[in-house]
Formats: C-alpha cells, sequence, structure tokens
C-alpha cells in the first residue's frame, strides 16, 4: 500500500485540506488496513511538498497544519499516473494495493480495465515462471511453486470479477 | 513467419455478434493461451481457425493460405492431418477400445490397418497409458481419457493442436498432469498449441497469451520490469 502516493491520487481532482484527503482515504480504503493517524497524514504531506509533488495554495491565518490547503503539481499527477499503470510485482497479498489503484483510477477517470489488464499479464507471466520452476522439481520445490501458483489464481479470479464488474463500481464510488 | 493467423475475424450466429474483429497469430511450435470471459468468444475462434467454422469476414491463414479458398475436401484433409483436437470430453467413441480411438484417425487419413495400430499402440508408453490398450474409453478415468484424446490427438502428427479446455473437466492435480505430459509431448513434437483455458494455471503452460473480450482480442502491451 502506497500512502503518499494515494493521498496524491485523491488531492488530484481537486485542492483540499487535509482533514478532507483524511476523510476520503478513511471512507474509501480504511478496512482494508487502519485509518489514516493525523500525524502520518501531515507527515505525508510535507513531503510531498518538499518533494514538489504538491503545493500550499494558501493558509489561513493562524497556527497549525489544519489552515493549509493543497494542490497537487504536474509532477505528483504523473506520479499517481506511473504508479496506477505500472503492475505491481505479482505476489501473494496484493488485495490491498490493487483495490486502491482500482478505486483512484475510477475516481479519475483513468483506464483501470487497462491497468487489470497489465497486472493479470504480469501475473500470468510470473505463473509461467513458477510452472517453469515446478516443473523442474524436485517436489519439495514442486509444492513450494504451487504456493504460490494457488495465490496468483486467487488473485487473478479478482481480477476478472474486478473487470467484469468495473461500470457497477465506478457508479457506486462516483455517485 | 506465422503458422497459422487470423485477421480481423467477424462471426454472428443470427443476431449474437461471437467475434467483432479478433486478430491472432501462432508461430511454428508456440504454445499461446486464449483467456477470456465465459462467452467472449473463445471456442468460436478456434473453431473458425480450425477451418470447422467459415467466419462472416476476415480471413484465417494456415501455412500462407487462405483457408476461404482451400475445397470443402481440402479443408477436410487439412483438419485430418494437420490439425489435431482436444475438448473438454466427447471426442472419444466410448464402445471403443483405447487403442481403436487412438488408431481411428490414422485410418480415416488413409493409413493401412496394420501400421495405424502400431503407431497407436507406441502412444501408450509415452502418455503412461501401457497396459490400457484394451480398455473401452467408456471405462476410463477422465484423466486417462484424456490422455487417450491428447495421443488421438496427435497420432497424425499435426501441425497445430486445438485443445479448448483440454482439463476442464479434472481436478486440479489430474489436470496437471494431463497438461505436463501433453506439454512435453507437444515440445518433442515441435507442434503447435492453441489452448483455450479458463484457468490461468492451465494457461501457465503458454508461452505466451491473448485474452478474448466481448468478441475482441486483447493482446498484451507490456512487460513488468
Ligand atoms: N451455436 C451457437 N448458436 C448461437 N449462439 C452461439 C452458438 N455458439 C456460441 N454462441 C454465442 O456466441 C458467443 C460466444 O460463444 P463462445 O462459445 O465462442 O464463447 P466462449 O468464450 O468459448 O465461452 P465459454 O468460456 O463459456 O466456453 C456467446 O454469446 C454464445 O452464446
Ligand atoms: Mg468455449
Amino acid at each position: 500500500m502506497n500512502v503518499p502516493t494515494t493521498l496524491l491520487g485523491l488531492l488530484e481532482p481537486e485542492p483540499s485540506h487535509g482533514y478532507e484527503l483524511k476523510r476520503s482515504y478513511d471512507s474509501l480504503f480504511a478496512d482494508n488496513g487502519r485509518a489514516l493517524s493525523f500525524g502520518q497524514l501531515y507527515g505525508t504531506l510535507n513531503r510531498l511538498e518538499r518533494d514538489g509533488q504538491i503545493q500550499v495554495l494558501g493558509a489561513a491565518p493562524g497556527e497549525g497544519p489544519d489552515r493549509k490547503r493543497y494542490v497537487i503539481t504536474e509532477t505528483g499527477v504523473a506520479q499517481v499516473e506511473t504508479w496506477l499503470a505500472e503492475p505491481e510485482r505479482p505476489e501473494p497479498m496484493l488485495q490491498a494495493t490493487l483495490f486502491v489503484k482500482v478505486v483512484l483510477a475510477l475516481l479519475s477517470d483513468r483506464p483501470a480495465a487497462k491497468y487489470l489488464d497489465t497486472q493479470r499479464d504480469a501475473h500470468l507471466e510470473r505463473m509461467r515462471e513458477l510452472t517453469a520452476m515446478r516443473k523442474a522439481g524436485p517436489l519439495s520445490r514442486t509444492i513450494l511453486a504451487d504456493f504460490g501458483l494457488f495465490h496468483l489464481e486467487a488473485d487473478l479470479r479478482w481480477i476478472d470479477m474486478t473487470t467484469a464488474r468495473l461500470d457497477q463500481l465506478r457508479n457506486e464510488i462516483t455517485r | 513467419m506465422s503458422i497459422l493467423s487470423a485477421d480481423h475475424l467477424t462471426k454472428s450466429y443470427g443476431s449474437t455478434v461471437a467475434l467483432h474483429d479478433a486478430s491472432m497469430s501462432l508461430q511454428p511450435g508456440e504454445i499461446l493461451a486464449v483467456m477470456g470471459p465465459s462467452g467472449s468468444g473463445k471456442s468460436t475462434l478456434l473453431h473458425c481457425l480450425a477451418g470447422i467454422f467459415t467466419p462472416d469476414g476476415g480471413t484465417v491463414t494456415f501455412n500462407g493460405r487462405d483457408l476461404a479458398a482451400l475445397s470443402d475436401r481440402e479443408r477436410t484433409r487439412l483438419r485430418r492431418t494437420d490439425f489435431g483436437f482436444v475438448f473438454q470430453f466427447g471426442q472419444l467413441v466410448p464402445e471403443l477400445t483405447a487403442v481403436d480411438n487412438m488408431a481411428l484417425p490414422l485410418l480415416l487419413a488413409g493409413v493401412r490397418r496394420r501400421p495405424a495400430y502400431d503407431r497407436a499402440a507406441a502412444w501408450f508408453p509415452r502418455l503412461g497409458l501401457t497396459g490400457l490398450e484394451g480398455r473401452r474409453t467408456g471405462e476410463l478415468s477422465g484423466g486417462q481419457a484424456q490422455r487417450v484424446a491428447v495421443g488421438r490427438a496427435l497420432v497424425t502428427g499435426p501441425t497445430v493442436l486445438f485443445a479448448d479446455e483440454p482439463t476442464g473437466a479434472l481436478d486440479s492435480l489430474t489436470g496437471e498432469n494431463v497438461m505436463d505430459l501433453m506439454v512435453d509431448t507437444v515440445r518433442t513434437e515441435g507442434t503447435a498449441v492453441i489452448l483455450v483455458t479458463h484457468d490461468a494455471r492451465v494457461a501457465a503452460h503458454a508461452d505466451r497469451q491473448i485474452t478474448v473480450r466481448d468478441g475482441a482480442v486483447i493482446a498484451p502491451e507490456v512487460h513488468v520490469a
């Protein structure tokens, strides 16, 4: 799960305050991991600002981080774009990251189906490697390869089911 | 040079559009998995490639020849000698013995009885089926029957094997065994394979995959670094 890029993705549609970003983040992604702490939120926003991926649009007078409104920069948009389009390394337990990518892609009207197809190909590529490994043996290696194959297969089923229901999901989350 | 290719195929059944723009190509000796959701047009594509169905539009080229330009006789001959078929089930004659089933394609291709049976019998040890030659195929287990079907499909030495869900009716371990045998055998024989499957574990035996969605082929664009 990539919290900085996820926050960038949530910030992309319109400038927001930190607490608004936290609210979107928690409502979309918190059951899937943990709610974002304020420390994590503002720490991440400071780093994103330092790296030129977001800018402070204006701060209301007074003290405290909650007064700042942030806007994404072109560098930030490019980072979101790259992260969404690039397949993840196929390994077990990817669901949180893939879920976030699908939701962000739909929220920003990017081609979620295409990203899932790319991920699917990456998974199959890895499954081919594991299949070669299980064929080469010995049995202990075969059994190990099988573990990876069954987990990747489960991811693929999720990818297929999600691909088939993207329109419904888009309606639900962009309503 | 590809051995078999489809260019912009279209095919409808009445008002159902099964293929609306399907293109792909197969290299000699290559194993290509064709994946995609149920009803997306995978079997229709396979049948068009094998000359079983004539597409409404587009061309299928085998060895540089347009299938549509062949006579029915030539196409039938092609299917009997250059192409082999394995389906989920149902391609064996249950009342006949395993060796009768295996010899049948050779007899149909005009090979004489004695050499046909000799060649058929030689496949049994390769497929781990020694001793089952005289068993009626209706009395074989699913995995044994699929191995006979693989032998039957390859006995004429085809250039392309068409396999539509070849392990669809088997449990995982038996399915893996059938796939291992099938892949080892086609690699030795140099046979190219069109492998239609839903099952990613089966597709992972192929050299590469294409996906059919809504009657069109989606080919992979990029690979992970
Ligand atoms: N003989 C037929 N008559 C009418 N419609 C057909 C016929 N065969 C297939 N279809 C339709 O054409 C479309 C594509 O079918 P096809 O059998 O090629 O799909 P498939 O990808 O092989 O599906 P599955 O994975 O379920 O085998 C489907 O909508 C199907 O209902
Ligand atoms: Mg089918």
